[in-house]
């Protein structure tokens, strides 16, 4: 197909729009890296001179080092929490005639839209009526109703994107419904499974406002940033310890786009699995 | 229930909502027989073969497979097995994995299993495959994959749904062959369900015409083709004339008719009894007809006509012949011959004959 057919040709003032757009959406988070590796501890131009020493700093840094286990350790329980009631959620959305399942479905995905702040709230005002101690435990509930809605986005698709007569052709085979789904659903929807784990983990690991409020004496990795701040001296390490992170995100994201792909355009000719 | 009936269909209806997919079915397949349910789209033959499987339940009315009522028997417990339209081939599992899915219940060491599979590959004259990736594979190729993975259970029934619709002509016709050839190997009883009333004739040793639900006629192929019960069946199944006539007299089985365009003629019934006065349809098939420069030595079955148009195919030739006192043309088909050649040009009047036993008399519209 040629360059210059009418769909394909360039389009000069559009690509320069695009070109400012990405420029805008991501210099500012690119002066993280750049300030981290700077040889001073004001975070002002001039840059005075190159450094590694704010990341050998972070080494040593105990309470930091507890912070990311926690966050680890919060972040693994929930994507995999979320993913596995995203897997019923989405199956039970895309095959089961369900009475309102548009409702249903906007009901689930209202955490995204919500402020998360007012979650937050709601739920600390809740757990201490309650007399549930903040912990870990507590952080994790908030976090599942956060991950919850990106589970089940990163999962519908690949339950629309597959021909419902191959389930049938398992049942037709003599499986009952729980080897079908053991035998043919789970593996034609890993790629899904996997996109999600990857994705909930990610936002978990990121997020810090429900996190601010839920926890107890074991602060996650964005809390303990946020309890750094008020310290000038520490706020290089803070940048280098934040660059890793955006570094990190940035990989599994990507990640989990690409294991996913294949449902993006209703994949349907098992080309997620090549 | 009749005694040698495998699959007894009784008085099934199914609604999806309003919509009455299925109306009053009432049918009796025997064993090993290669039974086609055939109609255009939306005429309830899918949703009868889903129910069959075991996918839809009637909404009134009962199925018996082998003397057992199906209604609470889910489909992973019925003793038939389904080849899809798109072969739902599993894409993550490879072509060995596939025909052997269905075994696993069966508790057989691997080495069996795997042997049956290999059985299975020679049947469908695909040896060697065994290691390919479904998405690897032709069209033709996934059907016969479809068609093992049923058959390696030995199904007391298999089902069809529009099988060869999605291969090309030449493969269609050769699959045809092979699908009766492997009827008749592994004996069992094959519900077919297509749209291609060529593709029924050719398979079938018994055809249901489907309409909005209903069955308008269940027969062997040369009966439905032969001897049409209804207009709707006749225009389904091939090119069919029809005529305007009514009777004159009746005589036993035979009776005078008076038709449109072929004069007053003499017919005989096929079961039907007829009251002199009445209106009936001729159907006659245009090959039925004989086309002549002179007039035959058969004046009361042949009447005069011209040539419209005419449309050469190799072997044979169509002729769509103006007669007298009729508004449409009348389809005539002939072998092609030296003769032929000359009916084409409509400069003169050909004669159009018949034998009684070609007019097949039918209701009015």
């Amino acid at each position: 197909m040629s360059e210059e057919s009418y769909i394909h040709r360039r389009n000069r003032p559009l690509q320069i729009y695009a070109v400012i757009f990405l420029i805008l959406l991501y210099v500012p988070v690119l002066f993280l890296p750049l300030f981290s590796f700077n040889d001073s501890l004001y975070t002002t131009f001039p840059l005075t001179g190159f450094t590694l020493k704010w990341y050998e700093e972070l080494w040593t840094r105990d309470a930091m080092w507890a912070a990311l286990f926690n966050s680890i350790k919060v972040g693994l329980f929930v994507a995999a929490a979320s993913t596995f009631l995203g897997i019923f959620a989405a199956k039970a959305i895309t095959r089961y005639r369900l009475p309102g399942r548009g409702p249903i479905v906007g009901f689930i995905m209202l955490p995204l839209v919500i402020p998360l702040i007012i979650f937050g709230v709601a739920l600390l005002v809740l757990l201490s009526r309650l007399g549930v101690p903040l912990s870990l435990y507590t952080v994790s509930a908030g976090h599942l109703i956060v991950c919850l809605p990106f589970a089940i986005a990163t999962l519908i698709p690949r339950f629309e994107g597959f021909d419902q007569a191959i389930e049938e052709a398992s049942a037709d085979l003599g499986e009952n419904g729980w080897w079908t789904f053991w035998r043919v659903t789970l593996p034609m929807v890993f790629p899904g499974v996997l996109a999600s784990f990857i994705l909930t983990f990610t936002v978990s690991f990121d997020e810090f406002i429900m996190a601010f409020f839920l926890t107890g004496t074991q602060p996650t990795l964005p809390v303990y940033i946020w309890g750094q701040l008020r310290f000038p001296q520490s706020f290089p390490s803070v940048l280098a310890l934040a660059s890793i992170i955006i570094a990190v995100s940035f990989v599994m994201v990507i990640l989990s786009l690409y294991i996913n792909r294949g449902a993006q355009f209703g994949g349907t000719k098992g080309s997620g699995h090549d | 229930m009749t005694e040698d009936a495998y699959i007894s269909i009784r008085n099934v209806d199914k609604y999806f909502g309003k919509f009455q997919a299925v109306d009053d079915v009432t049918i009796d397949i025997g064993q090993g027989e290669f039974f086609s349910l055939l109609g255009s789209s939306g005429c309830g033959k899918t949703t009868l073969l889903r129910m069959l499987a075991g996918f839809e339940n009637p909404t009134h009315g009962e199925i018996y497979i082998d003397g057992q009522p199906m209604s609470d028997v889910p489909p992973h417990h019925r003793p038939v097995n389904m080849v899809f339209q798109n072969y739902a081939i599993f894409p993550h599992l490879n072509v060995r994995d596939n025909i052997a899915y269905g075994l696993r219940k069966h508790k057989l060491p691997k080495a069996k299993r795997y042997e049956m599979v290999d059985e299975m590959l020679d049947l469908i004259k695909l040896p060697d495959y065994g290691d390919r990736r479904a998405n690897e594979l032709s069209g033709g190729q996934r059907q016969r994959i479809a068609l093992a993975r049923a058959l390696i259970l030995r199904p007391k029934v298999l089902l069809l749904d529009e099988p060869l619709g999605a291969l090309d002509k030449q493969l269609r016709e050769q699959m045809q062959l092979e699908l009766r050839q492997l009827q008749r190997t592994v004996g069992i009883t094959f519900v077919f369900v297509t749209h291609d009333q060529e593709e029924a004739l050719t398979l079938s040793d018994r055809i249901a015409v489907m309409s909005e639900g209903r069955v308008l006629q269940l027969d062997t192929p040369s009966g439905l083709y032969e001897r049409p019960h209804s207009r709707q069946v006749a225009s389904f199944i091939g090119t069919m004339n029809f005529f305007e006539a009514s009777v004159k007299g009746v005589q036993g089985e035979k009776v005078d008719i008076s038709v449109r365009g072929l004069g007053d003629i003499a017919a005989r019934t096929t079961g039907q009894s007829l009251a002199e006065g009445e209106k009936v349809q001729v159907a006659v098939r245009p090959e039925k007809f004989v086309l002549t420069a002179d007039q035959p030595g058969t004046p009361s079955s042949s009447v005069p006509g011209i040539v419209e148009t005419s449309a050469y195919l190799g072997e044979r030739s169509h002729f769509f012949i103006r007669l007298e006192g009729l508004d449409q043309t009348v389809a005539v088909s002939a072998q092609n011959s030296a003769g032929t050649q000359a009916f084409g040009d409509g400069s003169k009047p050909v004669w159009l004959s018949w034998t009684e036993d070609s007019l097949v008399l039918l209701p009015p519209e």
